[in-house]
């Protein structure tokens, strides 16, 4: 029997928005992106999910291998026609987003509120 | 705080749970001695990349193949080596991630993070050691 798979995500639905917040504060490491990453991608491939707004208010520490599957899933999504918006980025996090310019390219937003009615 | 620097090596496999370990003992000693937290984020981001790059790329994951750590944490700065057993690297190949088209590489930015958030990392050797320091910040209540 294989054991029960750790919640890494609590997904929520606000009308068509798919509301993900993290479970674990320190993670977004290398070590565990990888599933993370599986159940993100899972939510946009098998559920069909296109408005995807991660808020990381609970996201004490990220590096970058967290930062390869988020270019990742705005790419999927883009390809579908759909949007990611981040949002509750800590500002040591947010650090981390202008360091490597890619606040250009994804959709930072401070409030969760602001970033429901950005879809 | 307590004036004594802390001091510790340590040898690890090619194990990313082994990388968290060290990371969770250097946190320790940090916040033993009071440096501030952007401090304690800015080391254990360096770190994680620094040790994450010596068992992916230098080590490619062989468990046979091992880490060494060594560190130092005084009341004013943090000091650590890190030397993999593999085949070394030229870091000045590693190609700008911030430039327009590398922006969507899922890869490639380690090193770049380790450079703003750590006062100076060097490569020695064939490439395959790095030492990095931190000065400490003085804490503004």
């Amino acid at each position: 029997m294989s054991t029960p798979r750790k919640q890494r995500l609590v997904v929520d639905e606000v009308g068509d928005v798919t509301l993900v917040n993290f479970v674990d504060k320190k993670i977004l490491d290398e070590q565990n992106i990888q599933m993370i990453g599986d159940d993100l991608f899972r939510l946009v491939d098998e559920l069909g999910r296109k408005k995807v707004l991660l808020n990381f208010s609970n996201v004490e520490f990220m590096s970058s291998a967290a930062l390869g599957k988020l270019i990742r899933l705005h790419q999927r999504l883009h390809s579908l026609g759909g949007k990611l918006i981040l949002c509750g980025i800590s500002k040591a996090i947010l650090e981390i987003f202008e360091i490597t310019k890619l606040d250009k390219m994804l959709t930072i937003v401070k409030e969760e509120n602001t970033a429901l009615n950005s879809f | 705080m307590n004036e004594n620097p802390i001091a510790a090596e340590l040898t690890i496999p090619s194990d990313l749970s082994e990388a968290r370990r060290v990371q969770d003992e250097i946190e320790e000693a940090l916040t033993a001695g009071r440096y501030t937290d952007r401090d304690i984020f800015s080391i254990k981001l360096a770190i994680e990349e620094a040790l994450v790059n010596a068992i992916k790329h230098g080590n490619q994951m062989d468990p046979d193949k091992r880490v060494f750590v060594s560190y130092s944490v005084s009341s004013e700065r943090f000091d650590i080596k890190i030397v993999d057993e593999g085949s070394g690297f030229n870091p000045a190949d590693v190609p700008d991630p911030t430039a327009p088209e590398n922006l969507e590489r899922p890869c490639g930015r380690g090193l770049l993070l380790i450079r703003n958030f750590m006062n100076d990392v060097s490569y020695h050797g064939k490439g395959n050691i790095v030492t990095m320091f931190k000065v400490r910040a003085v804490a503004t209540e």
